[in-house]
């Protein structure tokens, strides 16, 4: 048994002419929370499908849990659970039912069955709902009623394809304390997500940009590649600020946030008194800090580097 | 296969069904109104069409005549004239649909042998015009003895049904409307719903089987199939007393046939279905030459040979035959054993060709 739980090569799915995935090549470490961070549309559905045998990759090898995909994809099936973008368990059917379902479909021999549901039921507070039909939960219950069904046969790799999309930052947080636990008793998790928070708790991520994987490390590796060219400027006027710097010299991006503008270098040659004296040159006024960068900030230069490769390549 | 998951996917459909009131009053519904459709209102042969008499003779021969034509009840007496001309009257108006104009000279025509009584027919609805060319077979130009009204110039005899009602005829082959029109769309709407709502994709990352899913999706209504069969025979026997000639598991049987016939073209039709609209669109694509065509309202010999080649394709027209034979006819599915093996034949090709179809893949 390996230490890799995922391992793909020159992933390529196209639809038509459209590039969904291009030769994305992943190493997803097992008992890891792997994050998969990425836009609208950049492809990380359409990744997570192939990665459990649901759609044929146009190009490259995968290879889950030593089995090959998506020959294989029927024996990973018993070893993986999936929770699909969209929720998918049945609107018409109980919350018990539903994981009794789940559970009888999975192999679960009877007396196993009646006791993992109800483990699972009080694990993801779901006791006083489970004569609840489905449909009616709200949005967050459903995510934790999904979460336990593709839980339900204790799989060894859990993909998890948006999970937190409509919940409030509270259960968010819940639904995150959760996946640690799983990750804890050895359980891989793949998670995509579209928040920079939830990626920022991940122990590996990969950042995809419109099928492209921009960058990929632990989020202290990544941040820390941008030491140095982080700052916060808060001046007074922050929308003439803004203007003044954004095509200053060595600046990559500006982006306001409240009152305060987050300044993104191209090196880390720049200092703070270089910010301070284009301002002044504007006739401005401001405070300026180095600040540590976050994981918005390697997104921002990922999907630009990308944008510079495809440039350099048209 | 797994009879364990198998159950586990009969229970769960069951159990949404439960919850869609709509379909549940379909079920039931469906059989109880086409059979009381089919049954009284549409009545293939007519009987009772409004009638007015003129009799302008009133000899004792005159009336006799008359009341023979009553008799026969393709006509009942709704209004009173004294002429012609009110007779044709009532009719412009829409009141009656049939004239019976007996002239003052009735007796004098007779004898020699001229018309002796006119009928006036409402001719802008066909299917009266020709019930009322029945009248006129009546035997009252027979000059010597009107009264013999057994000497009838052309008579139609009707072997399994000697009053001819259609109802007799009609239920048999609802039975087999019924199941063709329900048993193809549940199945595959209720496969492309799942599609639609996202289920299919939670339910092709389990280990359940292609084989499990059709066949645990198709059971239930199987099920359901066989209470609407039932329902028909019931309502039929006891509303319209229609006959059961032959063994009532041979009904059941070749019921089970068509069921199991359409539920596999259903499956079929969930493989290419995009929605459940289309799902539907395809099911009206062979439901309407299945009616048309079967032999269930039209004789099958009287259609051109390209029709009844295609006819030979649709499950129906083969369960009409055999549920007629069995019905009506007192024959067992042995004496009809070439539409038993072309039903089970279908059954064969459109299972394996949706196990085929139906891919645990999205793509
Ligand atoms: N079945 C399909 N046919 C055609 N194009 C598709 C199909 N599935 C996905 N795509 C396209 O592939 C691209 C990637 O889609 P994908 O769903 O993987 O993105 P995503 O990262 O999951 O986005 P989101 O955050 O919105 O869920 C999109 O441009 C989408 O339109
Ligand atoms: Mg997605």
């Amino acid at each position: 048994m390996t230490d890799t739980a995922i391992h793909a090569r020159g992933l390529t799915k196209r639809f038509g002419t459209l590039v969904a995935v291009n030769a994305v090549t992943l190493d997803v470490p097992r008992a890891c929370v792997y994050g998969f961070l990425g836009p609208n549309g950049s492809g990380k559905s359409t990744t997570i499908r192939m990665l459990c045998g649901l759609l044929t990759p146009t190009e490259g090898d995968i290879e889950v849990l030593g089995l090959h995909i998506p020959q294989q994809a029927e024996q990973l099936k018993r070893r993986i659970g999936y929770m699909t973008q969209k929720f998918s368990l049945f609107d018409d059917l109980s919350v018990r039912q539903n994981l009794e379902f789940l559970a009888t479909v999975q192999g679960l021999s009877r007396q196993r069955e009646k006791s993992r549901v109800a483990e699972l039921l009080k694990r993801y507070h779901l006791d006083d709902r489970q004569e609840q039909l489905a449909g009616t939960l709200s949005g967050g219950q459903k995510q934790r009623l999904a979460l336990a069904g593709a839980t339900v046969h204790d799989p060894e790799l859990l993909l998890l394809d948006e999970p937190t999309s409509a919940v409030d930052p509270e259960s968010r947080r819940d639904f995150w304390e959760k996946l640690f636990e799983l990750a804890d008793t050895g359980t891989t998790i793949l998670v995509s997500t579209h928040y920079m928070d939830e990626a920022e708790r991940c122990h590996r991520l990969a950042i995809l940009d419109r099928g492209n994987l921009v960058a990929d490390g632990t989020p202290k590796e990544l941040t820390g590649e941008l030491e140095g060219r982080t700052f916060l400027v808060r001046a007074n006027s922050p929308r003439a600020a803004r203007d003044a710097l954004a095509d200053a010299p060595g600046v990559l991006s500006v982006a306001q946030i409240g009152n305060e503008l987050r300044v993104l270098m191209r090196d880390n040659r720049a200092t703070v008194d270089t910010l301070r004296s284009r301002l002044a040159s504007a006739g401005l006024e401001g405070d300026t800090e180095a600040v540590s960068p976050s994981l918005e900030d390697v997104f921002v230069v990922a999907t630009h580097q990308q944008q510079q490769r495809e440039e350099q390549a048209a | 296969m797994n009879l364990r998951r198998l159950w586990a996917i009969m229970i769960k459909e069951l159990r949404q069904l439960r919850r869609d009131r709509v379909t549940l009053a379909m079920i039931m519904g469906m059989p109880v109104l086409q059979l009381i459709l089919f049954g009284y209102a549409i009545n293939l042969n007519l009987r009772y069409l409004p009638a007015a008499v003129a009799d302008q003779s009133q000899t004792a021969g005159s009336r006799a005549a008359v009341q023979d034509l009553l008799a026969s009840e393709v006509i009942e007496q709704h209004a009173t004239a004294q002429t012609p001309q009110q007779l044709i009257d009532l009719l412009r108006q829409g009141r009656i649909s049939v004239g019976i104009a007996v002239p003052p000279d009735f007796e004098r025509r007779k004898l020699d042998g001229r018309e002796a009584i006119q009928v006036m027919v409402d001719g802008s609805d066909n299917v009266v015009q020709s019930a009322a060319g029945q009248l006129a077979q009546y035997p009252l130009n027979q000059p010597d003895d009107f009264h013999a009204t057994t000497e009838t110039p052309i008579s139609v005899v009707s072997f399994y049904n000697p009053e001819r009602r259609s109802a007799v005829n009609i239920v048999p082959g609802l039975i087999g409307v019924i199941l063709t029109m329900t048993m193809v769309l549940f199945t595959a709407v209720a496969i492309v719903r799942e599609t639609e709502r996202g289920n299919m994709e939670l339910l092709i990352t389990t280990p359940v089987s292609r084989t499990e899913l059709m066949i645990g999706k198709v059971l239930p209504y199987a099920g359901i199939g066989l209470i609407q069969t039932t329902l028909v025979l019931l309502l039929g026997a006891w509303l319209f007393q229609v006959p059961l000639r032959g063994s009532l598991w041979d009904v059941y049987m070749a019921a089970s046939l068509l069921v199991l016939a359409n539920l596999s073209l259903g499956l079929l039709i969930s493989t290419r279905a995009k929605s459940q609209f289309q799902a539907m669109q395809m099911t009206f694509f062979v439901f309407l030459p299945s009616i048309l065509l079967s032999g269930f309202m039209f004789p099958f010999a009287g259609m051109p040979t390209p029709a009844q080649w295609i006819a030979e394709l649709l499950p129906l027209t083969h369960f009409i035959r055999l549920i007629r034979g069995i019905m009506l006819r007192g024959a067992d599915l042995s004496d009809l054993w070439p539409d038993s093996l072309a039903l089970l034949a279908f059954i064969a090709v459109m299972l394996t060709l949706s196990i085929r179809l139906f891919h645990k893949r999205l793509d």
